[in-house]
């Protein structure tokens, strides 16, 4: 019988050999990673998008001479010149200053509450999906804040917790959490019912160990895709309760206050509302184009052969 | 058998708390395996072959299942154990393989990944050390240029080699008891034969006690010693693999192995069938389960159930009458013959 254990005749582990091999694969498999990436249409896209946007949000405010606080009187509500490029608000205010120093705290509340959401409703959705009576606990809690329209959870969030840019960051994170959450625990069910988590439960993995290092990677990227997509719906959120009033509190600017103090005069000064509104378009566009990327990258159905030569 | 005995299961209840009430999947259950045996448990789909094992490495839902009897292994009740313990027994003192070697593997992981992690878990030795043990359990069980295998993901090999993988990480710590749940189902009939020898040599090689579940008769009259037949949650008859296939005592061990085909004999004669269908386990019928399949029933088997009762030799048997049926059998052969 060819297949009978020998172990005399077993050649001795040639051990850098074989750590070289095995960090040349790794190697080949991240150069692959990185050409699919590439080949990605809408990655490329939305990601260029993103960057020019992020690049803007940190050189903008260096190269404006203005600070987005400075009034002056005088030159109120120009328009769009080589002094002042987007023009002058309300109080005089350089506007382009004013909308970079606001692509800085639209993005950084889109960021954090994406990361935010992302971890809380992992573990929310981990261990809903791992212990029944958490689920019931959490789902129940989750099902409760789904239920308010988004927009009005959050005024009613910012109305308890007072207007403050963290607060803001607080508030649209508990309204999105559910949507996170629901989407780990789905496919940590999913994920759960595998024989190769039985098994591993058979080698003697705890419980803990087979949440986080088996479950965890084969449940992700729905979750990534969903969170790129509440990063645009953040930065929405947070423009909707800045130009309600209740969220970046002025006079700091953010893209959502600016549209709001350009409303009463959007016959007479259209710069105040069309370049915030430009941006939160680019950002929201920008995100949403990335998602869809994202999504047809990390399944693994999707993949087009690409030639490894 | 004197002394103890490796594995030993006390009338194991296994009860279900579903919605529709209670259903019994294991009733009664009793059985021993020793070191260096292998133990055949067979029986159709749903007669609680799989959960018997599941029971024995406690792994169902405890919050929706009752276990009542005992499970002695090397002595100690493993249904009373904490669960904190049960997971240091589970992948060292008993390991577990099942039937879907295709998805058995975490697809996210390379096989040494998986391989070492077990190693990692249980004892107390390096990575370098655990590596140069996965490639060595990787041997053992047959792969061919183990050190590259290591670094391979499972969607990259075949089904066999993922079944080598899967017993290699099941014995990676080298238990005393392998339980393999239909490892062979999945393959095809040579891989088949290979897993089986490897499971073989590597019983011998760490006199580890098996428990070979199977609906496969072949397979039984390969690997195992003993065989243990399963009928509706209950243990119907158990001898060694010899008599059973010789000299069965239960009917329904007899309808099974005459409805296997022959090599030999009338090509166009109908397969043997058992007649009627395996009762629901929210109905199990009064007396003898098997009763109303059994051309032999009568009033007593409607009404009481019988006993598991040993004969001679270790053969054990539950059916009243299973000496008034060989004698009629014996008649018939003889009529037949003369």
């Amino acid at each position: 019988m060819e297949m009978k254990p020998s172990i005399q005749m077993e050649p001795k582990i040639d051990y850098d050999n074989f750590t070289s091999i095995r960090n040349q694969l790794k190697k080949e498999q991240r150069s692959l990673f990185i050409k699919r990436f590439l080949s990605n249409r809408s990655v490329v896209i939305g990601g260029s998008i993103l960057l020019v946007l992020i690049i803007f949000a940190i050189v903008g405010p260096m190269v404006s001479k203005y600070t987005p606080l400075e009034i002056d009187p005088v030159n109120r509500l120009q328009g769009p010149s080589a002094e002042h490029w987007f023009g002058t608000d309300n109080f005089g205010r350089d506007l382009f200053s004013r909308v970079a120093h606001g692509a800085q705290v639209s993005l950084g509340v889109g960021l954090s509450v994406a990361f935010l959401t992302a971890v809380i409703g992992l573990f929310v959705g981990l261990y809903a999906a791992y212990y029944s009576i958490l689920d019931h606990i959490f789902m129940r809690i989750c099902d409760a804040l789904m239920a308010f329209p988004d927009i009005l959870l959050a005024v009613a969030i910012m109305a308890v917790l007072g207007p403050r840019p963290v607060n803001v960051i607080i508030a649209v994170t508990i309204v999105k959490i559910p949507v996170v959450a629901r989407i780990v625990r789905s496919s940590a069910l999913v994920v759960k019912e595998q024989t190769y988590v039985e098994a591993m439960k058979t080698l003697g993995a705890s419980s803990w160990r087979i949440i986080w290092f088996h479950t965890v990677p084969n449940a992700l990227s729905p979750m990534i895709v969903q969170v790129t997509y509440i990063f645009a719906i953040a930065i929405i959120l947070e423009a909707s309760l800045s130009f309600l009033g209740v969220g970046i509190p002025a006079p700091n600017p953010s893209w959502g206050n600016i549209l709001y103090d350009g409303k009463t005069v959007i016959y007479s000064a259209w710069w105040m509302t069309v370049f915030p509104g430009l941006f939160i378009i680019l950002a929201v566009l920008g995100l949403n184009i990335f998602g869809d990327g994202l999504r047809d990258l990390l399944d693994p159905k999707s993949h087009k052969a690409i030639n490894k030569q | 058998m004197v002394g103890e005995h490796l594995l030993e299961v006390k009338n194991l209840k296994t009860t279900f708390l579903t919605e529709m009430g209670s259903v019994v999947a294991v009733d009664g259950m009793s059985l021993h395996v020793d070191y260096g045996e292998t133990l055949g448990l067979v029986g159709e789909s749903g007669c609680g072959k799989s959960v018997t094992a599941e029971s024995i490495m406690r792994l169902l839902d405890e919050r929706t299942t009752k276990y009542e009897g005992e499970i002695l292994f090397k002595g100690q009740d493993l249904l009373s154990l904490p669960e904190k313990k049960m997971v240091d027994i589970r992948g060292n003192e008993i390991a577990m393989i099942f039937q879907d070697a295709m998805t058995s593997l975490n697809p996210v992981y390379t096989i040494g990944n998986q391989i070492v992690e077990t190693i990692l878990t249980h004892q107390k030795v390096s990575k370098k050390e655990a590596y140069e043990k996965a490639i060595e359990m990787l041997r053992l069980t047959g792969i061919p240029s183990p050190e590259k295998r290591i670094l391979e993901y499972p969607h990259e090999i075949s089904g066999g080699m993922r079944q080598r993988v899967m017993i290699a990480m099941a014995l990676s710590c080298k238990p005393s008891l392998l339980i393999a749940d239909e490892p062979t189902t999945a393959l095809d009939v040579t891989i088949q034969a290979q897993i089986l020898d490897v499971i073989n040599e590597l019983k011998k090689e760490l006199n580890m006690g098996v428990i070979m579940i199977t609906h496969d008769l072949g397979v039984v009259a390969e690997v195992c010693t003993r065989v243990a037949v399963m009928y509706l949650g209950q243990v119907i008859e158990e001898a060694p693999v010899d008599n059973i296939f010789t000299n069965s005592l239960h009917p329904y061990t007899k309808g099974l192995l005459k409805s296997i085909p022959k090599i030999e004999g009338d090509r166009n004669k109908k397969l043997y069938t058992i007649e009627g269908i395996v009762p629901s386990l929210h109905n199990i019928p009064k007396g003898c389960r098997f009763a109303p399949r059994c051309s032999f029933a009568d009033e007593q088997c409607r009404t009481q159930s019988p006993v598991l009762k040993e004969t001679d030799g270790g053969h054990k048997v539950r059916c009243w009458h299973y000496e008034k049926i060989g004698q009629m059998e014996e008649k018939i052969d003889v009529t037949a013959t003369s």
